[in-house]
């Protein structure tokens, strides 16, 4: 199973370099996004506003990030990797494929909402480690929903209308935990929201792990 | 052979008892003055409270039926999981209008009433309703957008057991973000409610007759939708 992940991982790379206008569309839709609230914004951004916009930017690259993941398979390349591989090493790799794209567009999001808006982020280290876990944990739901709506005739809008009812409590948790670093808190504040996180990402990881296999099935 | 179908006699004459007579016992009964208006509209908890328990029972039985959707790959299951979303959205709504009308009379009384935010706080189990809606708003827009039959019961049912296992938590995260109005907020209501007997002997009845209510519904839908598929 880790030799089929590394190879689909290895596939998605080699895919994501054939198709290179695909990924930097996906940076230019975070900056594009940044930029249009910060200028809506004028700099009169208080740390909370500045915590929710960060965010709630971040959900709409992931729901866009992810909608890509299924929807570049065509027919052929799906009934190749049905016969090759396992199902879940398909959904492994996705999240983690959707989780490094995630992190990378979080760092450029962080840097141009600090650019624009100065930075207000206090607690930098929990910072960081918020968004490995917010990513992770965005990766984990919206790749199951990435496959259904796939699955369900590829339609974009469909993502987003079964996307967002999903993602409430994860994001809610991670904007908690996000405010935060952003105040600056001592960290003991923060493991219960950092243990709410973690569960969350596990169960929803661990339902996408056994619902999958029926979803891939004809 | 359904469950559903066995007792609906049982159902439909229960419901029928039991919800007369908490309606009239319930509208009818003195209750104790605890100060505003509360006498008066406390009475709303004989309705608003089960139908609430209702949409959870819903809740559970689609997602009970979705299991076995991709479990057995009958179509008969996907009918229930389908029939009990459809009722939970209407139980759904019917507890959010009770509870908006509600809260309007007693947290909210103080603001005018040409101001429309005196129909909506952000009370935390009144956000979670709206986002249970949701969910199940965006099941049926799912169901919709696929054409091939047995794909589409895959497929919901997939849809509809991860959104459960998603919302579950928020029952614990919601209070601790929001803060609420309603009371026992943090732990499971029943424990720390102090209801007087007499309030029981009407409350407990009630809520049987709204369960038996949603089940001989529930009866009645499916049976309703198997006419219609044929």
């Amino acid at each position: 199973m880790r030799k089929e992940i590394l190879a689909l991982l290895g596939k998605e790379w080699t895919t994501e370099w054939k198709q290179k206008h695909s990924f930097s569309g996906l940076l230019f839709y975070v900056f594009c996004l940044s930029f249009v609230t910060s200028l809506a914004f004028r700099q009169s951004l208080d740390p909370f506003t500045w915590n929710a916009i960060f965010w709630i930017i971040q959900v709409f690259v992931a729901l866009n990030a992810a909608s890509r993941s299924f929807m570049g398979e065509s027919r052929g390349q799906y009934e190749t990797l049905y016969c090759l591989v396992h199902p879940n090493s398909i959904l492994v790799s996705k999240t983690i494929y959707g989780f490094g794209i995630l992190l990378l567009s979080s760092g450029l999001n962080f840097f141009l909402m600090s650019l624009f808006n100065g930075s207000v982020v206090q607690d930098f280290g929990l910072f960081c480690i918020t968004l490995v876990l917010g990513s992770l944990g965005l990766s984990a739901v919206l790749t199951l929903i990435s496959a259904i709506s796939s699955r369900a005739g590829n339609r974009v809008t469909l993502m987003a209308i079964l996307g967002f009812p999903v993602l409430i409590p994860l994001q809610l948790t991670i904007l908690k935990l996000s405010k935060n670093a952003v105040d600056g808190l001592p960290w003991d504040k923060s493991y219960q929201e950092m243990l709410t996180l973690i569960a969350l990402t596990l169960i929803t990881a661990i339902t996408s792990y056994l619902l999958f296999p029926y979803l891939w099935r004809d | 052979m359904l469950p559903f179908a066995a007792f609906r006699r049982i159902y439909k004459i229960s419901a029928g008892v039991l919800l007369s007579y908490a309606l009239i016992a319930g509208l009818l009964t003195t209750l104790p003055d605890m100060g505003g208006n509360m006498a008066q509209t406390s009475r709303n908890v004989f309705y608003h409270v089960p139908q609430w328990f209702c949409l959870y029972l819903m809740m559970g039985i689609s997602f009970f039926y979705s299991i076995r959707v991709l479990r057995f790959n009958r179509k008969e299951d996907d009918l229930i999981a389908f029939a009990s979303a459809r009722l939970g959205l209407f139980f759904g709504l019917l507890g959010l209008s009770t509870g908006i009308l509600w809260s309007r009379v007693t947290w909210r009384e103080t603001i005018a009433s040409n101001d429309i935010s005196a129909w909506w706080g952000w009370d935390p189990k009144q956000t979670l309703l709206v986002i249970a809606l949701m969910i199940y708003l965006a099941y049926f827009i799912l169901r919709g957008t696929v054409e091939e039959v047995s794909l589409k019961h895959k497929i919901s049912a997939v849809y509809n057991i991860f959104a459960c296992a998603c919302l579950i938590p928020l029952t614990y995260i919601m209070p601790r973000i929001l803060g609420g109005l309603h009371p026992g907020g943090e732990s499971n209501p029943l424990d720390n409610i102090s209801m007087s007997n007499d309030f029981r002997l009407i409350f407990y009845p009630s809520v049987l007759g709204f369960i038996c209510l949603a089940l001989w519904l529930l009866e009645l839908n499916i049976r309703f939708s198997r006419i219609s598929n044929k």
